[in-house]
């Protein structure tokens, strides 16, 4: 028997190679084009190598803003994590509660990124916001835009507010999957509260719980709108993330190269990171 | 550990789960609840486990009431359906679990879990994760943790459902030797009447939240003392009709009439029950001749299954070899009237 070649049905990949060469590949080499050389405009190039590397790795600005990024995330985490942990074990699994709370935990999720910002901007001003204003009452000293303490921890509260839903939302799809006989089972052992979340209902959401922190890192280490609008990288520097200080460079002071050099460091952090955990944790699964 | 159930019902809200039962298992035996799903074996199993408290009535083992004991503080193992173990531990940490609770040594722990997973055939997986075995040796794990564990009533629901056949059969053969010395009363729920003829024991018959008989495996397969019970106990279902006793006559409808069995002997005319298993119908040899029309046939390895319509009743023909019909075929059957079992008005059997 014969078999024809047919190649033609390689030409029904061609719409998603145009997809991703105008949505991915084409801005990144866009990206990569400024990052190795300088120009002054009129579309005139000269090559500068790795210099601007060089420049942003040695700046002491970009150590503080990665610092700080750093840190934010490391907070969130370290809150968003136990804490959605801890309200997933709380909700309800069965009755008329479980999708009352199910939109309750969603709402959050549902809203953008800059009116969360704003939302927030408000609630916290201290002469009329309603938490500002409060704490104020009570004799507390806060104002979000002149201390610097206030204003961490604005925004962490804030990404705590908006985010732990998500985790919330997986820790509870990955708890219901556990059937009844477990808890029966362990239960007939004589097994402890903590005993059943450490043995049984941890290890049976680690995954989602895996794909939750991996989202949230993701996330948050590129964090951009919801601080921008709530305190503009404010007071001073002191919340200025790395995306906020790269808008600085690249729109503020219009520094072309360094911005995408910084762009680019930026992109393979995340990616490493990112690649990193997924690997360990998959490693730790087939162990 | 002897264990009754003496007057248990269960209501859930309004909804009665267990009606009035009354049970009890002796020491050291295999028994089996046999029913349907839902007919209640999982709830029972729960009852006498102490996860469930009765609504009324009251569990006693060895002659003490535990009604409402808490179920840690009894010595009650339990095996599902699912293959529960526990999954972050390995074999031997799972089969160790229940040791560890108990506070024993190491040494005993030790020698224990190889004892039984050498019984179980788990030696070679001890250091493995539960969900790098095969179904059946997560199961054989999960009967390890409830066999290490010595308990004195052990719950079985359902262990070999989700198993292959192959599996299924292998486990059910070792099954009641490796309880036979541990001395603890054991409870096994299926749903296949042949799986309970396999395992021998004592059987009680459930159907809708109610024991319907409870005895000796063999005599309640060959004397169920009810219709219902027989139905439970029969798969393919078990064929059923109301005869007519006039003289020394039995009229079944108009498709067969045979000589008086001599349980209906000594009784006056009228209405009984007949109940008869489809392997005890068969297309050839003697004995009553009965006329039907065939509904289907399937072939199952070297039996037929055919479902014939007697007289308005589907009745189901399960014989040797390979016969093949079509719907609405007219076809002659035959049983031997000795093979019958009757049943009065009320479905309680005729016995001699």
């Amino acid at each position: 028997m014969n078999k024809t070649q047919n190649n033609r049905a390689w030409w029904l990949v061609v719409p998603v190679l145009i997809l991703v060469a105008f949505n991915a590949f084409i801005p990144l080499m866009t990206v990569v084009n400024y990052a190795f050389q300088e120009t002054f405009g009129d579309n005139v190039f000269f090559w500068e190598g790795t210099t601007w590397f060089e420049q942003v790795l040695r700046s002491p600005r970009f150590h503080a803003s990665l610092i700080r990024q750093f840190l934010f995330t490391g907070m969130i985490l370290a809150i968003e994590v136990p804490l959605g942990i801890g309200v997933a074990l709380a909700m309800p699994r069965k009755g008329p509660w479980v999708s009352v709370c199910l939109v309750l935990m969603a709402l959050p999720l549902l809203i953008p990124w800059n009116v969360v910002g704003a939302m927030w901007n408000i609630f916290a001003l201290p002469e009329i916001g309603l938490l500002g204003y409060t704490l104020n009452s009570m004799g507390i000293d806060y104002n979000f835009t002149n201390q610097p303490i206030a204003a961490w921890m604005t925004t962490v509260v804030m990404d705590v507010w908006h985010w732990t839903s998500l985790i919330v939302l997986l820790c509870y799809a990955g708890l219901s999957s556990i059937s009844d006989d477990y808890y029966q089972a362990a239960h007939i052992d004589g097994a402890s509260r903590w005993a059943i979340f450490r043995y049984i209902q941890l290890p049976k959401m680690k995954r989602v719980l895996t794909i939750a922190i991996l989202l949230r890192f993701m996330d948050s280490f590129m964090i951009y709108t919801e601080p921008f609008v709530l305190t503009g990288g404010g007071p001073g520097n002191t919340t200025t993330f790395l995306s906020i200080d790269l808008v600085k460079i690249a729109l503020g002071q219009f520094d072309l190269g360094p911005a995408a050099a910084m762009s680019l460091i930026y992109f393979l952090m995340v990616l490493l990171t990112c690649w990193a955990f997924y690997t360990i944790m998959m490693r730790n699964e087939e162990q | 550990m002897s264990i009754e159930l003496r007057n248990v019902t269960l209501r859930v809200g309004a909804e009665p789960h267990i009606y009035e039962t009354s049970l009890t298992l002796k020491p050291g035996g295999f028994n089996i609840l046999l029913g349907t799903t839902l007919s209640g074996k999982t709830t029972l199993m729960r009852l006498m486990a102490g996860l469930e408290k009765p609504t009324t009535g009251e569990i006693r083992t060895n002659g003490t009431n535990v009604t409402g004991l808490a179920v840690q503080k009894r010595s009650v193992a339990m095996v599902y359906q699912s293959f529960i173990n526990y999954p972050s531990f390995s074999v031997f940490e799972n089969i160790a679990s229940p040791l560890k609770v108990a506070g024993l040594g190491k040494q005993e722990i030790n020698e224990k879990v190889h004892r039984f997973a050498d019984l179980l055939k788990l030696t070679p997986m001890l250091n493995r994760l539960p969900r790098e075995l095969s179904g059946g040796q997560q199961q054989r794990t999960a009967l390890a943790r409830a066999l290490v564990k010595g308990a004195e009533l052990v719950l079985l629901d359902e262990p070999l459902a989700n198993l292959d056949y192959k599996l299924r059969e292998e486990l059910r053969d070792e099954l009641p030797k490796l309880f036979e010395d541990t001395g603890s009363t054991v409870v096994y729920a299926t749903t296949e009447p042949l799986e309970a003829l396999m395992l021998g024991g004592h059987t009680a018959t459930l159907k809708e939240g109610r024991v319907v008989q409870f005895g000796k495996t063999a005599s309640i397969y060959r004397r169920p003392a009810t219709m219902e019970s027989a139905e439970v106990f029969s798969d393919p279902p078990i064929n059923t009709a109301v005869i007519s006793k006039s003289g020394d006559q039995v009229q079944l409808g108009s498709v067969a009439s045979w000589k008086v069995p001599r349980e209906l002997a000594e009784l006056p005319d009228g209405d009984y029950k007949v109940a008869l298993r489809p392997h005890h119908l068969l297309l050839d040899g003697g004995g009553v001749e009965v006329n039907g029309m065939v509904q289907i046939a399937e072939i199952s390895g070297s039996e037929s299954i055919i479902r014939i319509r007697v007289n308005g009743n589907v009745w189901v023909s399960q014989t040797q070899g390979i016969h093949s019909f079509v719907y609405g075929e007219k076809i002659r059957i035959y049983f031997d009237a000795g093979n019958c079992m009757y049943f009065d008005a009320d479905e309680n059997l005729i016995d001699l």
